[in-house]
Formats: structure tokens, C-alpha cells, sequence
């Protein structure tokens, strides 16, 4: 179909890190079903980077793509630097979004996020809270 | 192998319509307006599908305006009876929650202009009764407006039932028939319908192109001014090859009504058995009451877009209420209006037919949809929080 890139399908037909980790050290889900997608992300976390990553995704084509893309992206990765993705580097690596579809690549960025702020209660970690902005209100991402 | 299940949204041009069109693409040229004996080839052939539109409906000639197609016919048809309701002081409309956006959008149009309008809510297959529409009416009621068939759950109204009833209250009755228009019988004389709207593209004629009856004695308001076609109502050349490739393919389509509508309500029936046998799925609509082509489902935990694109992988073209398919925020507002609720609403498929899908399609549909039902679930987390007893499955 013309509205996703080849990239886009790709990730939606063959999306990686399908699945869910038992006692993962993160578990992050946002969005909700009456909004049209939900994304829950799972994190292996092993002194200070991310081992192991899996997503289960209610939603849309690019909503399924995103959550691949994000997972690819951050997986090996340092906290830190996954949680300096953007959802517009989600964006860019699937070689772009329809405009009303941006919503997604910014709830894939919330759900790693959201991971990590889960990481971060369960160890007892201190962290900033206001970079954690999830509004928990779909209307927020969809103004993107 | 692919399957086109999405009639709803467009027909293939039948080779009747397509026939009809090619002398006046390539020959017939003139303009119905002139003069001379090219321009008169041309009015001869729209004088000819006028009529032949006009004997399907059981109405006269001069009853039929050729209009771009049903949502410009809905339009007309509702701003005319508003403009005579508004000559009477009487600026009441009832409507429905379900109708078609042509007719919402330009009721809601109409609101900003000072209308007022009635919305009645549907029952849970989708159906609005005459007692509804009879408790409604006003005094200052000037126009009812009821689709003949829903374009998304296929649910048929008892269209000839709120017609006699608008007939006997004194009130306009206009129906938006472009589902129904060579799909259901339609008589405007037997069901008091004053005004109707019906569009070429789906039943097997051309895209642009479509037809508002109105009643003698309605008078029309312009939606397009400038010269004197359609009696004055509707300016633009006509789309002379567009026009009588319409009236052969709803000719050819009234004539065999009976027999694709039996064909295709086996075809329907076959994918409305097997689908109910996916474990927390519904059909959407009356399992009866419905256009012999439709089929809609709602599958919880999975959401409709992803369900296309994974369908259409596999050569079925079909379609959602899902919000994303829709690009707004709310899935269907035909589904909301059912009852689903907004979770489930997202997981919708539309299957429509026609009477080239065979049984060996459905069944083929039968094979490919519920595994991938299956695997859309196995990657969601909704479906799994049902799975787990941590939220209530609503199906």
C-alpha cells in the first residue's frame, strides 16, 4: 500500500521483538484501547544497558511498525541513550510517517520511556521525573 | 489470488456500463445544449437515460436531476427542504445517528444556519422504527431524512413505513438510497418517498456521477448555479457518457436484482457463519435485515488497520470503522451508535460483495481472516489482559 514506505511495511509485516520477557526489570505500556492503540514495552536490563527488549502492540500499521523500530533501535543500547530516542528518529529510520500517523512513533518513544521510569521504581533509582511526560491522554500525541 | 470485498466503498464497472460509455467518449461528443445535430445526439442519449433512471424508480422523467453523485444529491435534497421548510417559518429536521457524512455534515451546516435537528438513535442492529420518526415530528418538521440502507452494517430501514407516515404528516421524506440503489427494490410511488439520492459507482457504473429524484412539485435549490441544465437546478455541461453508462448499469442492475441479491446473501451467509465461530467476535448489524452484500464483524482485541493490511496481503480487499482508517480520533459513529464501545469498534472489518464473489472466495476469506485474528491477538496487549481475566472481554 502507498500509505507506508517499504520500510514501514517491512516492519509491520516482520516486526522484531514480538513478545513479552518474564520478570522483565521494566515494563512500560501507554496509550489506551478506546484511543485506538496501546504499546508495552519489556526491558532485560544488565548493568546499565538493555540486553533483551519486546513489545506487544494494539493498534495500527505504524503503530506496530514504530514499536519494531524503537525496540531495534534501543536494544544493546546504554539507558541514557535509549532514552534520549526521539520519535522523530523513530520516524526518520522507518523512512517516514503519514502526518496523521505521527502519533504513533511518539508512543513508541513514550513506551520505552515509561519502561525505564518502571526500571527506575522498582531499583529504587532516583531519576527526573519531568522527563517523563506522558499524558496518558491520546489527543496530547495526536496535536504532534 | 485476489478478492475484491469492498463494494461498499466501489464497484468494478460492469461491461454493460462501460459499453453504454464508450460511444460518447469516442463519437458523441456534442453538448446536450446546442443546437445542432451533434449537441442533439447528445440530449437524445440523456433524454433516453433519464428515462430508463426514472422507470427503475418508478418515477417520471422530469423527476430525475443528474447530479456528481450521492453525496451532491444528499446535499441538494436537504437543502431544498430546508429552504422550503424555512419559506413556512418550519426549520425542524429529523435525521439519523447513522446516516452518511454527506447528509451529517450538511445537517450540521444546516444547524449553523439556525436549523434544528433530531438525531434518532438507532437499536442495536441499526435500525430506526417509523414510531421513532412519528414521536419526532413536529409541527415545525419541514424534512425526514432516513438512509434506505447503512453503508457499514448494511442494516435495512423500513423505509416505505416512514414514508407513508411522512406522506400522511404532511412532511418531506428524503432517503439516501446509494447503497441500496440497484442492490434493494426501490419504488418511490409505493413507499412515498419524495426525495432520493443514488450514485453511479455502486452498482457496477462510473465514479463522478449519480441522480436526486425529486418529486413533482419540489422545488430545488441550487448546490451549483450557472446555465439552464437540469431544468435550472444543477448548472454544468452533463456528463453525457458518465450519465448513460449509470442508467444501462442500473437498468441492468434492477433487472437481475433478485438474482445477484440471492446469490450474493448466500455468499454473505456462508462468511457470517464461519466468522461467529472466531472466539469473542460479532456481527455488526441485523443478521437479516441487511443489504445481501454485507458483512460486518467486530473482533476485540485487535484493531482494524492492521487487520487491512494483513488481509490485503493476502490478495482481500476489505474495510474498518477503525479510527485510524477513518483519520480522525473516534472509530465509526455507526458502530458507537450500535453500541460498541469505542475498544471493540476499533477492530472492525467490512466485507461487501458483489455478485462476482463465489463461494470458493468466501471460503478462501474463511481460511486466511481467522489466523490472522490469531496472530494480531497474540501480539496484543489487550488481548492478552482479556486473556489474563484482568478486563472483561465485551464480546
Amino acid at each position: 500500500m502507498a500509505l507506508y514506505t517499504d520500510t514501514v511495511m517491512d516492519h509491520f509485516m516482520h516486526p522484531r521483538n514480538v513478545g513479552s520477557i518474564e520478570n522483565a526489570d521494566g515494563v512500560g505500556e501507554v496509550g489506551n484501547a478506546k484511543c485506538g492503540d496501546i504499546m508495552k514495552i519489556y526491558l532485560k536490563i544488565d548493568d546499565n544497558r538493555i540486553t533483551d527488549v519486546k513489545f506487544e502492540t494494539f493498534g495500527c500499521g505504524s503503530a506496530i511498525a514504530s514499536s519494531s523500530m524503537a525496540t531495534e533501535m534501543i536494544k544493546g543500547k546504554t539507558i541514557d541513550e535509549a532514552l534520549a530516542l526521539t520519535n522523530k528518529e523513530v520516524v526518520d529510520a522507518l523512512g517516514g510517517l503519514p502526518v496523521h500517523k505521527l502519533h504513533c512513533s511518539v508512543l513508541a518513544e513514550e513506551a520505552v520511556k515509561s519502561a525505564i521510569q518502571d526500571y527506575y521504581e522498582k531499583n529504587g533509582i532516583e531519576y527526573d521525573k519531568t522527563k517523563f511526560p506522558c499524558e496518558e491522554c491520546c489527543e496530547s500525541c495526536r496535536m504532534v | 489470488m485476489r478478492i475484491y470485498a469492498d463494494n461498499a466503498a466501489t464497484t468494478k464497472m460492469s461491461r454493460t456500463a462501460i459499453d453504454a460509455m464508450l460511444p460518447y467518449l469516442d463519437g458523441v461528443y456534442g453538448n446536450p445544449s446546442s443546437l445542432h445535430t451533434v449537441g442533439q445526439e447528445a440530449a437524445e442519449a440523456l433524454l433516453h437515460a433519464r428515462e430508463q433512471v426514472a422507470s427503475c424508480l418508478n418515477a417520471t422523467p422530469r423527476e430525475i436531476i443528474f447530479t456528481s453523485g450521492g453525496s451532491e444529491a444528499d446535499n441538494q435534497a436537504l437543502v431544498s427542504a430546508a429552504a422550503l421548510g424555512a419559506k413556512k417559518g418550519k426549520k425542524h429536521i429529523i435525521s439519523t445517528s447513522i446516516e452518511h457524512h454527506a447528509v451529517l455534515h450538511t445537517l450540521q451546516a444546516l444547524e449553523k444556519q439556525g436549523f434544528e435537528v433530531t438525531l434518532l438513535p438507532v437499536d442495536s442492529e441499526g435500525h430506526v422504527t417509523a414510531d421513532q420518526v412519528a414521536a419526532a415530528i413536529r409541527d415545525d418538521t419541514c424534512l425526514v431524512s432516513v438512509m434506505y440502507a447503512n453503508n457499514e452494517i448494511g442494516t435495512i430501514e423500513p423505509i416505505a413505513e416512514i414514508g407513508k407516515l411522512c406522506r400522511e404528516k404532511g412532511v418531506l421524506f428524503h432517503t439516501d438510497a446509494v447503497q441500496a440503489a440497484g442492490h434493494l427494490p426501490i419504488d418511490v410511488q409505493a413507499q412515498n418517498i419524495d426525495m432520493l439520492s443514488m450514485s453511479a459507482h455502486k452498482f457496477y457504473g462510473p465514479k463522478g456521477v449519480g441522480a436526486l429524484y425529486a418529486r413533482r412539485g419540489i422545488v430545488l435549490t441550487n448546490v451549483i448555479y450557472g446555465g439552464a441544465q437540469e431544468r435550472g437546478k444543477r448548472a454544468g455541461t452533463e456528463n453525457v457518457a458518465g450519465i448513460v453508462s449509470m442508467a444501462a448499469a442500473l437498468e441492468e442492475a434492477c433487472g437481475n436484482l433478485e438474482k445477484n441479491a440471492a446469490h450474493m446473501t448466500r455468499v454473505r451467509d456462508t462468511l457470517i457463519e464461519g466468522l461467529l465461530k472466531i472466539p469473542h467476535s460479532a456481527l455488526n448489524g441485523s443478521r437479516d435485515n441487511r443489504l445481501p452484500g454485507n458483512v460486518n464483524f467486530c473482533f476485540e482485541g485487535i484493531e482494524g488497520e492492521s487487520l487491512l493490511l494483513l488481509l490485503d496481503a493476502k490478495g482481500i480487499c476489505a474495510s474498518s470503522g477503525s479510527a485510524c482508517t477513518s483519520g480522525s480520533l473516534d472509530p465509526s459513529h455507526v458502530l458507537l451508535a450500535i453500541g460498541r464501545k469505542h475498544e471493540v469498534a476499533h477492530g472492525s472489518l467490512r466485507l461487501s460483495l458483489c455478485e462476482e464473489n463465489t463461494m470458493e472466495e468466501a471460503e478462501y476469506m474463511l481460511k486466511e481472516i481467522p489466523p490472522i485474528v490469531e496472530y494480531l491477538r497474540s501480539m496484543s496487549p489487550v488481548w492478552k489482559a482479556l486473556e489474563r481475566g484482568e478486563q472483561q472481554h465485551l464480546l
